[in-house]
């Protein structure tokens, strides 16, 4: 399981706080405990004061590859703050999150991922509502991975994102998306699924628990890297049971490890 | 009389909304008129509900349910109620900005403000500015109330703001703004009329610009 860590957020009080007075410390912090709870690539998104966010994530980019030798994702809805940012990029390749199918983003990011190198989160989104069946987000999946493979990109390079949405408003949206996952691994053998979880227990109480019962049934229907927060216990629990569970763990050595190294509590 | 609008209050506060059906009709068997049942059991148990949500007590699912519940049961008593006494509080165009694509929290809002009594008109996801403004003008709304999830659309809102007052329209509206990355300083900023915490707060700033 590919693990992309999300603390670096915006839209977290405690990072924008850190953006705001360009606190290396707490960015530094936020690395560090991320690294050390198994992270593969650091998320970094700086998007919440408006006309700032190319500034910032230069800043995070930066800020983040001083402390750490761990790849980064560069997060933004933006191509002009990706395209400022990812020069700045040294050490691994990067991962880019994220492309989609609105014309103009597609248009710009695409080139952004061939010139640097990146892997790219494709989101399984077009124009217009978004697609909330498992049929409407595999459809959707499927052109923009058509579409990128067509552009040159190969498929252990495309992390697709189905999107999910609040159980509290659509209870069928969670299996929607866990569905998609597996027909779109199994339309494009080697594409790979990631998933943000949070959104999916937006409105209900006890979210946490929501999310990681969430992350298990992702991962019995193949889902093979996520967006989460490392340094949940309790999350990276429930993600080392589910892939011994569902057979992702060869002799569930992965999990007595985590079990050995005191993790499942 | 009291003890079966209490009735109905708390099934429409619980989204019962079979029962509420069942309670709502009983009430006009026993020659409850309609309008007692809207003005005394089911608006007060729209309050209640929003507080309940805003206060953290009840979850986002609670509030929608009631939401619906209430809208279901003024449908049903809408042929009970005389001529002009269903009158809709007041008009709202409900929309998500430009280049957002996020329908969740406009969808809660607008289901809040029919349950609240409003007349609404969804304008959908990725409202251009023009749109807005056409619909200001074809509609003729009290209402605008805009979403954005991103910061990055967030300067649609502005950018519509700017279209209402080039159109000569924005005084003929009362312009409220809300979704996740918004704050009351970004509508300070750009000039709206009123920024809605939540889809309880959006309904209840409307209520207050009403009076």
């Amino acid at each position: 399981m590919l693990i992309v860590a999300e603390r670096i957020n915006a839209s977290r009080k405690a990072i924008r706080a850190a953006l705001e007075r360009l606190d290396t410390a707490a960015i530094v912090n936020e690395v560090r405990i991320q690294a050390q709870a198994g992270a593969h690539y650091i998320d970094l998104n700086g998007g919440t004061f408006p006309g700032r966010e190319t500034e910032l994530l230069c800043w995070l980019v930066d800020t983040a590859q001083a402390e750490t030798d761990l790849p980064l994702c560069i997060d933004s809805p933006d191509p002009d703050a990706l395209a400022a940012a990812l020069p700045r990029v040294r050490g691994e390749r990067p991962m880019i999150n994220s492309i989609n199918l609105e014309p103009e983003r597609f248009a710009r990011v695409l080139p952004l991922a061939r010139e640097h190198n990146a892997k790219l989160i494709a989101l399984a989104q077009g124009e217009g509502v978004p697609a909330a069946s498992a049929a409407e987000k595999v459809d959707l999946a499927s052109l923009l991975v058509e579409r990128l493979l067509a552009a040159g990109m190969v498929l252990d390079d495309i992390y697709v994102d189905p999107l999910v949405f609040p159980v509290g408003t659509d209870s069928a949206s969670g299996l929607a998306t866990v569905s998609a996952m597996r027909e779109i691994m199994a339309r494009f053998p080697g594409v790979h699924t990631i998933c943000g979880l949070t959104n999916v227990s937006h409105g209900l109480p006890a979210r946490k628990l929501v999310n990681r019962t969430f992350l298990a049934g992702a991962i019995a229907n193949g889902m093979d890297a996520a967006i989460i927060d490392p340094t949940d216990t309790q999350l990276m629990a429930t993600l080392y049971a589910a892939e011994a569970v569902f057979g992702r763990d060869e002799y569930c050595v992965n999990f007595i490890e985590a079990f050995q190294a005191g993790k499942l509590v | 009389m009291a003890a079966i609008l209490e009735t109905i209050k708390e099934k429409c506060i619980r989204g019962k909304r079979v029962e509420l059906m069942e309670e709502v009709k009983r009430a006009l068997a026993e020659g409850i008129d309609a309008k007692t049942v809207m003005n005394d059991a089911l608006i007060p148990a729209m309050s209640v509900v929003g507080e309940k949500y805003s206060s953290g007590e009840f979850f986002l699912p609670q509030m929608m349910l009631g939401a619906r519940a209430m809208s279901e049961a003024l449908a049903m008593l809408k042929p009970y109620l005389a001529q002009g006494t269903y009158e809709k509080k007041g008009k709202a165009l409900v929309g998500t900005v430009a280049g957002d694509f996020h329908d969740i929290g406009k969808n809660i809002v607008k289901i809040m403000l029919e349950g609240g009594g409003y007349e609404v008109v969804d304008l959908g996801v990725d409202v251009s500015a023009e749109a807005f403004v056409n619909a200001v003008k074809t509609e003729a709304p009290q209402f605008i109330l805009m979403s954005a999830l991103i910061t990055l659309t967030m300067d649609s809102m502005r950018k519509t703001i700017l279209a209402l007052e080039s159109a000569g329209v924005r005084k003929q509206v009362l312009v409220g703004i809300g979704g996740a990355p918004v704050t009351q300083k970004f509508a300070d900023e750009i000039g709206a009329d009123f920024y809605g915490s939540d889809a309880h707060g959006a309904v209840e700033k409307c209520n207050q610009l009403l009076h």
